[in-house]
C-alpha cells in the first residue's frame, strides 16, 4: 500500500514518538511535537501509539490512497475531507482506494497529526522514522514531503469507522495559552525584578516559531546580574560557555526574546537558560500559532511530576476508551 | 572550580562543573558521566558531555528526580578519585585555509561582521597579534586541539586548542549571525573552533574549509559506514594546513569511497599536560607518524 503525494502542505513530515539516545552527539529526539495528539490519531486507527505519521502543520497535504485505509486526524483543528467530503477530527474515518484526502482551513491549533491504519512505513534510522531536517535523517529522504513523493504504508486492520476521543481528553492550550516552567538552569543570571516580569508579562509567539523551538515576543526585556564574563563564555551578560540545552529549556539571548526548545533542538550552544517548561505542557508548544498570547507560569518540581501524571492519565483513558 | 547542580524541568539535571573553560573542568565532567555510564542507573535515558558542564536526562516515571539528583552527586565523590587519563585518538584533518567559498561567504554577511572591510582571518589574525594569514594558520595548525563537546547540530565538534590560555587563539563571533555557512566550514567563536558538519546559519568567525566529510546520514562516506558521526568528546584534532589542489584530490577521493582520515590511538593525561603543554603535544602528534 503506499499514499500518493499530491500537494505536500506547507511542511508535512514523517514523526512517530521519537529517536532518544544521540543527543550527546547533537542529534535531536525530533518526533512529533504533540506527541499526546500522536498518539491517540494512532489508537484511533488501530496502530501501536508510537507508529510513524504525518505531522502536518498549519496546513494540510493532499493525498492519494491506492487501497483502502482507516484515517485519523488529531491535534490541530484541520478538517479532513475525502474526495470533498469533510469528516469529523478526532474520528476514524474510511478512506477507499482511489479517493483523495485533503484538508479545509486550520481552524484552530497549529499541527494536525494524520494517522493511516498501518502507519507509514519509511524505513528506521537510529531507532525512529522521525525526520530531522536539519540534519537530512529519518522520514521521507530526510525531508519534508513534496508532490509526486509515494509513501510507503504498513499492513494494518481495518477498524470500525466512527471510533473517536471524547472532548474532555483532547487537550489544547487556553487563552491565554499558559506553559508551565521551573526555574532554573542560569535563573541566577537574571535580576530578582526581571524574574518576577518574566513571568507577569503576556508574550506572544514570534514568527520565528519552529521545530527546533518556539521565539516569544512583546514582554518586557530582562536585566542581568553584573559579572565579569568567564573564561570563554563571551562578552554578552547572556553568554556561557556553550552548554547542553535540555528540551524544553528557555534561553533568552540578550535579554530578549525568550526561545523554547522542542524536538528538533540545537542540542547545545552559548545561551544562558532560565528555566524549562515542564514535560506535560510541551505538546502544547506545538499547537501554538504565532501571535498567541502566551504566559510562562511558575511551578515547582512538585506541580511538575503532578502535571505529568495528569498527562499520562489522560493519555491512559484516551487508549482505555478505544480499547 | 565548585560544581553545580540544577534542574532542567522534570526530565534533565544540568550540571556545571565550572564557570570558565578549561581541561579541567571538562575532565571533571568526562569523570563524573563516566562514573554515570558505568554506574547504569535505571532511568537515565542521555548522557551528554558538554565543554564545562554536562547534561543528563531521566524518566522520572521510573527514578525520582530528587533520587536521580542523590545518586549523581554521591559520583561526583568516586569521579574525583578518578586518574585524569584518557585513553583516545589523534585524527588529522586538512584544511583548505582561506579558501575561496568561506571567503565568498563572508564577504555576502560582511555587513554582519566587526570588521568590514578585511576577511575573518585576516581580523583574527590582526587581534590576536599574529603575523597576517601565515602567520595566523601557524599558529592554529600548530599545535592540537581537544574535542570538548560534539552538538549543536548533528555532528558538530567544539575543539580546545591545547596551549597556554594566553596563546588561545580568542575572536569574537560575528555581531548578527550569517543565516549561511558552507558546509565543513572550519569557524572560530571565543576560544572554540568548530566544524560545521551541514550548511546552514553561524556566527563563528570562517577560516578555511576542511574535504573530509564528519556527518553522513547516508552513510556512504567510507569511514562513516560503521557509524554517521565521526567525533566523539575526547578525541584531539591535528589540523592539517592543505591548498587547492590537495583540497580537490581528497575530495574526489573521498567521492570516489577510497579516502581515509588519518586516524592514530593517543593516551592523554591531564596530569602530563599540565606539567609540560609542548612536550605532550610534540608526543600526541607524533602518533600520527607512527604509521
Amino acid at each position: 500500500m503506499a499514499i500518493n503525494v499530491l500537494k505536500p502542505g506547507l511542511s508535512t513530515t514523517v514523526q512517530d514518538l521519537g529517536r532518544p539516545g544521540y543527543y550527546h552527539i547533537g542529534i535531536p529526539t525530533s518526533g512529533g511535537m504533540d506527541t499526546l495528539s500522536l498518539a491517540a490519531a494512532n489508537l484511533l486507527v488501530g496502530n501501536d501509539a508510537g507508529a510513524a505519521v504525518l505531522e502536518a502543520v498549519f496546513m494540510g497535504p493532499e493525498l492519494e490512497f491506492t487501497q483502502d485505509a482507516m484515517v485519523a486526524v488529531t491535534g490541530a483543528d484541520l478538517p479532513p475531507k475525502v474526495d470533498g467530503q469533510e469528516q469529523p477530527c478526532w474520528t476514524a474515518f474510511k478512506v477507499k482506494k482511489g479517493q483523495v484526502l485533503s484538508f479545509g482551513f486550520l481552524k484552530k491549533g497549529a499541527r494536525g497529526y494524520i494517522a493511516v491504519s498501518g502507519g507509514i512505513d519509511v524505513p528506521v534510522v537510529l531507532g525512529s522514522r522521525s525526520t530531522y531536517t536539519l540534519g537530512a535523517l529519518g522520514g521521507f529522504e530526510g525531508r519534508k514531503l513534496a508532490a509526486g513523493d509515494v509513501l510507503p504504508v504498513g499492513a494494518g486492520a481495518l477498524v470500525a469507522e466512527g471510533r473517536s476521543v471524547a472532548e474532555a481528553l483532547r487537550r489544547a492550550p487556553g487563552a491565554p495559552a499558559e506553559l508551565r516552567m521551573l526555574p532554573g538552569l542560569y535563573w541566577h543570571r537574571i535580576t530578582e525584578h526581571a524574574g518576577k516580569t518574566f513571568f507577569e508579562d503576556t508574550w506572544k509567539v514570534a514568527p520565528e516559531a519552529d521545530r527546533i523551538g518556539y521565539r516569544f515576543k512583546a514582554g518586557r526585556p530582562l536585566d542581568f546580574v553584573p559579572r565579569t564574563p568567564p573564561f570563554g563564555a563571551g562578552s554578552d551578560p547572556s553568554n556561557i560557555v556553550d552548554a547542553c540545552y535540555p528540551y524544553g529549556s528557555v534561553q533568552v539571548p540578550s535579554g530578549t526574546e525568550p526561545i523554547v526548545l522542542h524536538r528538533d533542538a540545537v542540542s547545545g550552544g552559548g545561551y544562558m537558560m532560565i528555566g524549562t517548561v515542564v514535560s506535560a505542557d510541551m505538546d502544547l508548544i506545538g499547537q501554538l500559532q504565532p501571535h498567541t498570547p502566551t504566559k510562562f507560569v511558575k511551578v515547582t518540581m512538585e506541580q511538575a511530576l503532578t502535571a505529568r501524571a495528569d498527562r499520562s492519565k489522560t493519555l491512559e483513558a484516551i487508549a482505555k476508551s478505544l480499547a | 572550580m565548585t560544581t553545580r547542580y540544577t534542574f532542567g524541568g522534570d526530565e534533565h539535571i544540568f550540571v556545571e562543573c565550572s564557570e570558565e573553560m578549561s581541561l579541567e573542568a571538562f575532565f571533571k565532567g568526562m569523570s563524573i558521566t563516566t562514573a554515570l555510564r558505568n554506574a547504569k542507573i535505571k532511568g537515565v535515558t542521555e548522557i551528554c558531555p558538554a565543554n564545562a558542564s554536562f547534561q543528563v536526562r531521566f524518566n522520572p516515571d521510573i527514578i525520582a528526580p530528587d533520587e536521580m539528583m542523590r545518586q549523581l552527586k554521591a559520583l561526583e565523590a568516586v569521579a574525583q578519585s578518578a586518574p585524569s587519563t584518557l585513553n583516545t585518538r589523534i585524527i588529522e584533518v586538512p584544511v583548505y585555509y582561506n579558501d575561496p567559498w568561506t571567503h565568498e561567504t563572508g564577504q555576502r554577511f560582511r555587513e554582519r561582521h566587526q570588521d568590514p572591510t578585511s576577511t575573518d582571518i585576516e581580523y583574527t589574525a590582526r587581534i590576536n597579534n599574529l603575523d597576517g594569514i601565515d602567520g595566523f594558520i601557524k599558529a592554529h595548525s600548530g599545535a592540537p586541539w581537544f574535542v570538548s563537546m560534539v552538538g549543536f547540530v548533528a555532528g558538530l565538534p567544539f575543539l580546545y586548542q591545547m596551549v597556554d590560555r594566553d596563546r588561545q587563539i580568542q575572536s569574537p563571533k560575528y555581531l548578527r549571525p550569517r543565516t549561511d555557512t558552507p558546509r565543513l566550514t572550519v569557524g572560530h567563536g571565543g576560544c572554540f573552533a568548530c566544524i560545521y558538519s551541514v550548511r546552514g546559519a553561524g556566527g563563528y568567525q570562517m577560516f578555511g574549509i576542511t574535504p573530509m566529510p564528519i556527518y553522513d546520514p547516508n552513510q556512504t562516506t567510507s569511514y562513516l559506514r560503521d557509524f554517521m558521526c565521526l567525533f566523539k568528546p575526547g578525541d584531539i584534532v591535528k589540523w592539517k594546513p592543505i591548498g587547492r589542489e590537495e583540497y580537490d584530490h581528497t575530495v574526489a577521493e573521498v567521492d570516489a569511497g577510497r579516502w581515509q582520515p588519518r586516524i592514530a590511538p593517543v593516551t592523554f593525561s591531564l596530569e602530563e599536560f599540565a606539567k609540560d603543554i609542548d612536550g605532550t603535544n610534540a608526543r600526541v602528534m607524533e602518533a600520527l607518524n607512527g604509521h
